[in-house]
């Protein structure tokens, strides 16, 4: 009798890379939720623009390297790619924005360099960096929070929205941004920043509407999503511990030194902790792992200097935000960090 | 229960190390580890491979036809590595021809077959109750002569282990057993304790240890009571319950969780003061030493959900696999796989004709659903699982990459042959990429490549000598010509002085016919040179044109 021939191991622990990739959808749903309260059901239509389309980008890129088009799309890289995308785009942000960015991330970030388990970039961060410096206006309009916003949307509205540009009853989305007062109001950092440059101090622009309870209006709850799915993620093994908590450090522990030092002038480190994009940098977008260090001593290092970095351009660059440039900016330093963090091998020591 | 939890809580406290990474895969070591082990039918053949361990094969001593007892030598050790093989039982030698082998290639080596005549007939026997009274070297022929490998692992020669002359520390025996599955040790300890300890106590005589620490993992609750009660209060052996991970019955990773020291690169145990034998091993060791018994048999895990009766066997050394699966109830599955080994590091067998030899610990025909083929490997995505394991601390990733890329001297540089093959890494990976096989060949090519290399160098060598002795032989011959010619011209021109002092007694015309002759003379001379010597240089052209 002739058997099968197999190499060893025999067997496998059953949680492969679809699933995994699976897992970090499912813990994205939290922050999700609460980002389509705060700011109207765009996000939903943002997220299933990007998916089809990274769906027929990825597709397009297998077939055009002779690959077999259906089991690129298994592993949920893609998918990953675009609900991350969509999550950091403004929910009324027209449709081609969300097009031109994920095929940005699938086709050139991704698969121009070599496709899954090549990108030297994280792709969705990449995609949202050509996004706003291509597109600074359609990129920034991020509606205030529903609970302080004089408009709401309903679906229709919404999606005529982002195709057309305007409300079906003809309001742009500038104008809709426009508070009771009439005055455009912005995001928390945002204005934050504006504030700061106008000789206001931090005490009296947190007397602003964008604010309540520890930090931006509506952005708080989302960030505490995000870290809700996040420790879900470490949870379940599916990231570890890492980037998160060097992140947060990295970000946090310079924040509360430059708090200390300057408190009307340097947000403290829960403002900074629980604004813009931290937490669902700090533990969906910081952890791809292709773009990240490889080993853990590596990872830390990854993480902190994005973090600082958050804290630096936040602080004195010229964008309210930081993840998207401090991600990228950290992933060119990985091959740099991984080859000196390098672990020492059994039996090399001294 | 409570009763074990004593007893680790008592044992654990020795352990001062650990190891990096690890895997938790499930143990399934139910049946096997709680039935007795069992006696089967006599198979109507044996088959042995006359190489069953590293090292070359000896010299076969019977004849096809020849009526053999149990335990009759059936090959002469060869010199320094070799070991004996004996008949296993009483029969006849049926045929002595090539058979496919318990490797993975499943390539046919030369093998004695033997047909049992059922009647277990014993050859003679040299019981030796009272070891201490013989000197070590005796005992350690009479380990080689009985023909003892290592029986946990990569069957090295015990008696060559033993044989080293360094200072030890510790004797380790290792009854850890750390691969899901296999049990054949943990129920050798719990129904031999007394022999296994037994022998430990020969190989501490032999090696002259300070003290023996015995590993048992902490899932053997059983194993461990009766190892404990057969060590009872002998103050030179302790027994150390280390927790169950994977793989920590590793001889460098048992190392480093019983003492905190690691096996330097390059090194072997007994350089740090180390020396591990397997329990199997001192239960043969004590066979072969009290009872004058050489290696017949061994405990094989026969196990798996394609086989209806899952437990321990006794088996003749040379029993096909055939037979274990046949005495076992086998109903295989469609595309059945047959592993020699535990699930982690076995290997699938081509075919069941394969004997069970002297390294065999186990057999394991699971189902499909059992152990699931892995699926299609997907790319790498860097995640680090495969480091978070390796218990090398190798990055097992970049290795992985390097080996795609053919990269030979960088997979070096990230020491590829520090990797133990334990496969942890490929069991975790959630890509399903066979990490290991990557490793493998990459091992094979790199070995390759120095091999060829090391040709390469020889004929560079070899060409550069011949270069180099041509080149000396037309020098020395230049010089012994140029000696020649320097020795003519000067026997001419002493003559020519004889001749001209000759000539001044003469008178002034007779002189200058005399110098007419003598110049006519000296040009034949000098042309005759010219054609030698043209002629030597055409001949030494025509040497190096050769």
């Amino acid at each position: 009798m002739s058997f099968r021939i197999a190499p060893s191991p025999h067997g496998h622990n059953q949680r492969n890379t679809s699933e995994m990739m699976r897992w970090v959808c499912y813990a994205l749903v939290p922050g999700v939720l609460l980002q389509s309260y705060f700011f109207g059901p765009g996000i939903w239509f943002q997220m299933i623009l990007a998916v089809a389309t990274s769906v027929i980008a990825e597709m397009a890129c297998t077939v055009a390297r002779n690959r077999p088009a259906f089991s690129a799309l298994r592993d949920n890289t893609a998918l990953v790619t675009a609900v991350l995308l969509a999550i950091s785009i403004p929910s009324l942000a027209p449709w081609w924005v969300i097009v031109i960015g994920t095929l940005f991330a699938i086709v050139v970030v991704k698969h121009v360099y070599g496709g899954m388990g090549q990108n030297l970039f994280n792709p969705a961060m990449a995609g949202y960096v050509l996004l706003l410096i291509s597109f600074p206006v359609q990129m920034t309009n991020w509606l205030p929070a529903s609970t302080i916003s004089e408009h709401s949307l309903t679906l229709w509205q919404t999606l005529h929205t982002i195709i057309f540009e305007y409300t079906p009853s003809g309001y742009s989305v500038e104008q809709l941004r426009a508070g009771i007062d009439g005055v455009t109001m912005a995001t928390p950092l945002d204005t934050i920043k504006t504030g700061l440059t106008q000789g206001y101090t931090l005490t009296e622009i947190y007397q602003g509407r964008e604010f309540s309870y520890f930090a931006g209006a509506g952005w708080q709850w989302i960030n505490l999503g995000f870290l809700v799915g996040g420790l879900l993620l470490i949870q379940q093994r599916i990231i570890s511990w890492h980037i998160p908590l060097g992140f947060v450090a990295g970000l946090c522990v310079p924040a509360f030194l430059a708090h200390i030092f300057a408190p009307d002038l340097m947000p403290g480190p829960i403002v900074h902790a629980l604004s813009g994009a931290t937490m669902l940098g700090a533990f969906f977008i910081a952890t791809d792992p292709v773009s990240a260090a490889t080993s853990n001593r590596g990872r830390v290092i990854f993480a902190l200097l994005i973090g600082f970095l958050v804290f630096v351009i936040r602080s004195w660059g010229g964008y309210p935000d930081a993840v998207a440039f401090a991600v990228l900016l950290a992933n060119m330093c990985v091959p740099f960090i991984d080859r000196y963090t390098r672990p020492v091998v059994y039996g090399h020591g001294d | 229960m409570s009763d074990v939890k004593t007893l680790n809580r008592d044992f654990n406290t020795g352990i001062i190390g650990q190891f990096p990474g690890g895997v938790h895969p499930p143990e399934r070591k139910q049946p096997a580890t709680s039935t007795p082990i069992r006696r089967l039918a006599l198979p109507q053949e044996l088959i042995l491979p006359v190489r069953q361990h590293i090292g070359p094969s000896g010299k076969v001593l019977v004849k096809v036809g020849e009526r053999v007892d149990k335990g009759q030598r059936l090959t002469e050790a060869g010199l320094s590595q070799g070991l004996p093989l004996h008949a296993p039982t009483s029969g006849v030698i049926a045929a002595i021809e090539e058979r496919p082998t318990a490797h993975a290639s499943g390539l046919p080596e030369q093998a004695i077959v033997i047909h049992p005549d059922g009647e277990e007939r014993w050859g003679t026997r040299h019981a030796l109750p009272d070891y201490r009274d013989v000197e070590v070297a005796r005992l350690l022929e009479l380990i080689q002569q009985a023909g003892i490998a290592g029986l946990g692992g990569a069957g090295f020669p015990t008696a060559q282990k033993l044989a080293q002359q360094k200072p030890l520390k510790h004797l380790i025996i290792n009854g850890v057993e750390c691969e899901p599955y296999i049990a054949a040790d943990d129920r050798l300890m719990q129904e031999y304790a007394n022999d296994i300890i037994a022998g430990t106590r020969i190989l501490q005589y032999m090696t002259h240890c300070e003290s023996v620490l015995l590993a048992i993992e902490d899932n053997k609750p059983e194993a461990i009571k009766a190892i404990a009660e057969a060590i009872d209060d002998d103050p030179q052996i302790e027994l150390k319950v280390v927790p169950t991970k994977y793989p920590s019955g590793g001889e460098k990773q048992l190392i480093e969780l019983l003492t905190g020291q690691q096996v330097p690169a390059g090194k072997l145990p007994m350089d740090i003061g180390f020396l591990m034998q397997n329990v199997g091993t001192a239960y043969a060791v004590k066979r072969a030493i009290i009872h004058g018994e050489p290696l017949l048999e061994r405990v094989v895990t026969v196990t798996g959900e394609s086989l209806k009766q899952r437990g321990n066997v006794w088996a003749l050394l040379g029993t096909p696999i055939q037979h274990l699966l046949n005495e076992s109830g086998f109903t295989p599955e469609k595309k059945q796989r047959i592993i020699m080994g535990g699930p982690m590091m076995g290997f699938t067998l081509p075919s069941s004709e394969v004997p069970v030899i002297k390294t065999t610990n186990c057999v394991l025909a699971p189902t499909e659903q059992e152990l699931p083929s892995p699926g299609a490997e997907l790319a790498c995505i860097r995640c680090g699982a495969c480091a978070d394991v390796c218990p090398a601390t190798l990055q097992p990733q970049q290795l992985q990459w390097l080996a795609k890329a053919k990269d030979y001297d960088e997979l070096e540089k990230h020491n590829l042959f520090d990797c133990i093959e334990c496969g942890a890494c490929a069991y975790v990976c959630p890509s399903e990429i066979p990490l290991v096989h990557y490793y493998r060949k990459a091992k094979a090519e790199v070995r390759n490549i120095a091999r060829e290399k090391a040709k390469a160098e020889q004929a560079r060598k070899r060409f550069e000598a011949r270069q180099e002795r041509l080149e000396r032989e037309k020098q020395e011959r230049l010089e012994r010509h140029r000696k020649a010619s320097e020795e003519r011209k000067r026997m001419q021109e002493q003559k020519a002085n004889k001749a001209d002092t000759k000539a001044g007694d003469k008178p002034a015309d007779a002189a200058s016919q005399n110098n007419d002759t003598s110049a006519g003379k000296s040009a034949a001379v000098a042309a005759a040179i010219a054609r030698a010597k043209a002629k030597k240089a055409a001949q030494a052209a025509k040497g190096n044109e050769s």
